[in-house]
């Protein structure tokens, strides 16, 4: 425990230094949110070492993605942060339609997601990544079961991804099948890497899949506000869902309402953070790349980018 | 003439049966042949026909349980108050949380390790020794102590919870017949409940994390609990009862000392059935937070790390059977009785070796860094190095060949046909042909159950998701017929051969099988076929069990009989042993049912269009009610299986003799 016992070491002479502040923060733990992808859990961590290093208690608890917002809402967690708009957009705005979370501002990292090759695939399909070249490909997408149609994965069926509304729109010769899993996406992209079978498959960036299998994203019709709910929007004029996911969806942070006046100093270092695309992507690559475990990287990353994180600490604490 | 007498009446039951059976398929043939002018409502209910369950349900649990009567607050009383104190006080002991007993660092592995080794050996000897200790060993140098401590940590308060739960409630069924009879159904249905269905309410009721995770943990646990309790006590011989009573002792007495006592080996098998169900739990409880070893597993499938998620079950693995193997041999083993005037430290040698070693590693701790933690860059981990191996395995040609084969002729040949012909059939001629399988093998109670239950599932308005559900499980067992019989017979043969495939069983049932999703997805594709094959290796285990336990308990009397009057190998096996193992492979054929219905709905994680994929899909949600219909629709439809099975093996050994 070499490691904890240096950070509380460090803590303990930093919470001396923040006695001097206005308001002092509940020694309670702060509990954080962790999901099941990396590059969440290491700046859940990250957070947590600052955090620690003001002094606060800090907890970390795995709860699902989209239950979470209950969770934020209620105060059974304190944070979460990573809001993305296109996946998690919609139980964000319920919980905060029911009141008890708020928004505490954006990072400066966009988010994506959408239909998604790995490079090898452009080989068979050159016409990509314009997404009228979808159905001049379709074959080389079949499998056994869909005939003469291509495959496309979606992603699980509680993400919402539209996909078969969109291949309808769009006059796509494509079956739509939903995976089960994060995991299931990678098996099947897996699977094909050897012999280079060209796969589509969905998927979204900042993640660690980027830097396994550099890939593209199919350009659809540009999004347009409205496309999922006015059928004039879009080169469809019958049909919804005809346009691209955006391609600049935001990455939120948000908060527990009571957070603000039981940890004050740690709210307010909250609604300072801002991760970039690029930093996001180190950290994930911390651990799906290099094998760290998410508290060393998360310390490994404190330490490499001290000026970023420094600004956004307390007058004291640093 | 006698015999004659005897058996007519039984003969004509055997005929009126038979002739049910062809009203109940004739008329099921009949509709779906009928079914272009068939009335709508008997090929599908119309959806104005179908009640709003999931909205009563919801309006039940939220307006009753939760506004009105505050049920939430009780409960989550419990979870923040005592529960969570429990939780606390192991994870600071374990894996150094800051909670009560406030100490600074958790319990070094080396010492935690040389306890299990010294507890090991006061149980089964070296043996158990070497499997306890080199357990923990494993874990600590593969770099996943830690998260085994968090498991174990949750797992030390939800297995003892489950434990005392369910001897109490065990020894208020026996008391009192009526409780039994209300608790029996309640029982049934929970042991064949989706675990999902546990999952929400758990996290609705008990705060997300390791609360929630421990107590789905206990409520799945328990139930087998319950059951051996009330078995052990029921079967307490009345002398040791007449003899309790003659000396005197009081109620409260007559149970801890004469009753209990007694049922100690039933009381211990319950045990041993709540440690591994406990571990069954702890990866499907990682899906509501629950940390440790599931979570991680979780996270290394999701970032793609076959390697390292195989590391993860094999600790779960070793767990499991350091875990079963204590408790069985704790079983086994009588309590020790000393002469009087022995000396304190012979009595008490083990305590005091477990002190000794306890303390010893934990003063080397603190000087060799190593005996405290192993850090991740010390571990032995071999994950990115199996990766490699599994990724190169999965890409040789003759592999890639022969799965495109299988995946092309099942999928496109059989299992897709099988699943469109079953939902082609109208919903009334599928309960009839459910009511005539019932009635086939189980007679007239599982019959009228089967109808009630599949009516029930028809108005529930999941009709086809549950057909599909169906479809999965039946074709999955089926197909490991065709593996799991024949392994069982092949083994079967000699003594030595059915130890080995029996530990093969065990640990195949043990191993957490999220793990072998991923590389059946790679060679499979998402597909029918990825679905119905991870279920069968699943079910292949109790069907090679049983078809084992079946034909090695044949008689020796009856195969001997067999050779004398020349029977070839051929026709002993075909007319005397398998028959006579029929209704012991019948329970392993029931239990691969039940195992089908657990795992059909884990693949909804590779991707399915069942229940399962519902069910998933709720718990990111709150809509209590909608996964309570779906997982009552899982539950009703095993029972009905369940029913006829038990009930055709018990007719079987009845007339075989045997029970």
């Amino acid at each position: 425990m070499k490691l904890t016992k240096i950070v509380s070491v460090a803590a303990l002479g930093l919470a001396t230094a923040t006695a001097s502040m206005a308001q002092e923060d509940s020694s309670e733990p702060i509990v954080i949110p962790i999901h099941n992808w990396s590059s969440q859990i290491v700046m859940s961590h990250v957070v947590g070492q600052m955090y620690e290093m003001m002094g606060n208690n800090v907890e970390f608890v795995t709860t699902d993605s989209q239950a979470v917002y209950e969770s934020v809402r209620l105060g059974d967690v304190a944070l979460e942060l990573e809001v993305w708009e296109g996946a998690f957009g919609a139980s964000f705005r319920t919980a905060l339609e029911k009141g008890g979370l708020h928004d505490a501002g954006d990072h400066d990292a966009v988010t994506r997601e959408d239909w998604w090759y790995p490079m090898w695939t452009k080989d068979a399909c050159p016409g990509l990544p314009d997404w009228k070249a979808l159905n001049d490909c379709a074959d080389i997408f079949a499998t056994a079961e869909t005939g003469d149609k291509g495959l496309f994965l979606d992603g699980p069926v509680d993400w919402l991804k539209h996909g078969k509304e969109r291949a309808e729109a769009l006059d796509l010769n494509y079956v739509v099948k939903n995976a089960g899993s994060a995991a299931a996406l990678w098996a099947h992209i897996g699977a094909a890497e050897s012999d280079k079978t060209p796969v589509l498959v969905f998927n979204w960036t900042p993640n660690f899949a980027e830097a396994v299998w550099p890939g593209e994203f199919v350009e659809f019709p540009e999004w347009e506000d409205g496309c999922d709910t006015d059928p004039a929007k879009g080169p469809n004029p019958d049909a919804l869902y005809d346009c691209g996911n955006p391609a600049d969806g935001y990455l939120k942070k948000a908060a527990w309402d009571g957070m603000k006046d039981k940890w004050p100093n740690a709210y307010e270092v909250l609604t300072k953070i801002s991760f970039t695309n690029a930093q996001i992507a180190e950290m994930a690559k911390l651990v799906d790349i290099d094998e760290y475990e998410p508290e060393e990287a998360a310390q490994i990353w404190l330490e490499e980018n001290e000026d970023v994180w420094k600004a956004w600490m307390p007058e004291g604490a640093t | 003439m006698a015999d004659l007498a005897v058996s007519t009446p039984a003969r004509d039951t055997a005929a009126t049966q038979d002739r049910v059976l062809q009203v109940l398929l004739g008329a099921a043939l009949v509709l779906c042949l009928a079914k272009p002018v068939l009335p709508d409502f008997l090929v599908r209910l119309p959806e104005a026909w179908i009640p709003p369950l999931a909205q009563w349900l919801d309006y039940f649990f939220n307006v009753i349980v939760i506004d009105t009567l505050h049920i939430n607050q009780l409960t989550r009383w419990f979870a923040e108050g005592p529960l969570e104190f429990l939780l606390g006080a192991t994870a600071n002991l374990l894996e150094g949380k800051y909670r009560w007993p406030y100490l600074d660092d958790p319990l070094p592995w080396s010492s935690i390790a040389a306890v299990a080794a010294v507890i090991g050996y006061y149980l089964g000897g070296w043996k158990m020794s070497l499997l306890a200790g080199g357990t923990f060993v494993w874990t600590a140098v593969m770099g996943q102590w830690e998260i085994t401590m968090e498991t174990l940590s949750v797992l030390a308060v939800a297995a003892p919870l489950g434990f005392a739960i369910g001897l109490v409630t065990g020894i208020a069924a026996w008391k009192w017949k009526s409780f039994d009879n209300a608790i029996k159904p309640l029982l049934a249905v929970m042991q064949t409940l989706p675990f999902y269905t546990y999952l929400l309410p758990a996290v609705i009721f008990f705060k997300v994390g390791p609360t929630a995770g421990a107590i789905a943990t206990t409520i799945y646990a328990t139930p087998p609990m319950i059951l051996m309790t009330t078995i052990g006590l029921k079967k307490v011989p009345p002398e040791i009862v007449e003899a309790g009573k003659m000396a005197g002792s009081t109620r409260w007495q007559m149970l801890t000392r004469v009753f209990i006592p007694s049922a100690r080996t039933e009381i211990l098998v319950g045990v041993n059935q709540v440690i591994m169900l406990c571990l069954a739990m702890v990866v499907l409880t990682a899906f509501i937070g629950m940390p440790g070893l599931g979570g991680k597993l979780l996270a290394m499938m999701n970032s793609f790390k076959l390697g390292r998620s195989f590391e993860i079950g094999i600790t779960i693995v070793l767990v499991a059977i350091m875990l079963d193997q204590l408790s069985k041999a704790w079983v086994v083993k009588l309590p020790e009785h000393h002469e009087r005037g022995t000396p304190w430290y012979i009595r008490h040698k083990y305590i005091l070796l477990a002190v000794v070693v306890f303390v010893g590693f934990f003063g080397l701790a603190q000087v060799v860094e190593y005996f405290d933690e192993v850090g991740r860059r010390q571990s032995l981990s071999v994950g990115r190095e199996m990766d490699k191996v599994i990724k190169w395995v999965l890409d040789i040609d003759l592999i890639q060949a022969i799965t495109g084969g299988i995946r092309y002729v099942l999928n496109v040949w059989v299992l897709i046909p099988f699943r469109n012909a079953l939902l082609w059939i109208p919903t009334s001629a599928f309960i009839l042909l459910m009511v005539a399988f019932a009635w086939g093998v189980g007679g007239k109670r599982p019959a009228i159950y089967a109808a009630v239950f599949f009516t029930i599932i028809a108005f529930t308005g999941w009709w086809d998701r549950s057909v599909i559900t169906l479809y999965s499980v039946i074709s999955a067992v089926i197909l490991s017929m065709f593996i799991g019989i024949p392994l069982g017979i092949f083994a079967a043969r000699s003594a030595k051969w059915s130890r080995r495939m029996l530990i093969i069983c065990d640990t195949a049932q043990t191993f957490p099988s999220f793990i072998y999703l991923l590389p059946a997805i790679m060679l499979f594709g998402v597909s029918d076929v990825t679905v119905v094959l991870s279920i069968v290796i699943f079910t292949t285990v109790p069907l090679t069990r049983y078809t084992i336990e079946g034909l090695r308990g044949v008689p020796p009397e009856m195969t001997e009989a067999a050779d004398m009057s020349g029977a070839t190998k051929r026709q002993k096996l075909l007319s005397v042993q398998l028959p006579l193992a029929m209704p012991t492979m019948a329970v392993g054929f029931n239990q691969a049912i039940m195992f089908a219905f657990f795992m059909v709905i884990i693949a909804a994680f590779i991707g399915t269009q069942d229940l399962g994929q519902e069910l998933q899909r709720t718990l990111a949600g709150t809509d209590l009610g909608k996964n309570f219909v779906l997982g009552i629709n899982v539950s009703l439809m095993a029972l009905t299986f369940d029913m006829a099975l038990t009930r055709w093996a018990a007719k079987r050994k009845e007339a075989l003799g045997l029970g």
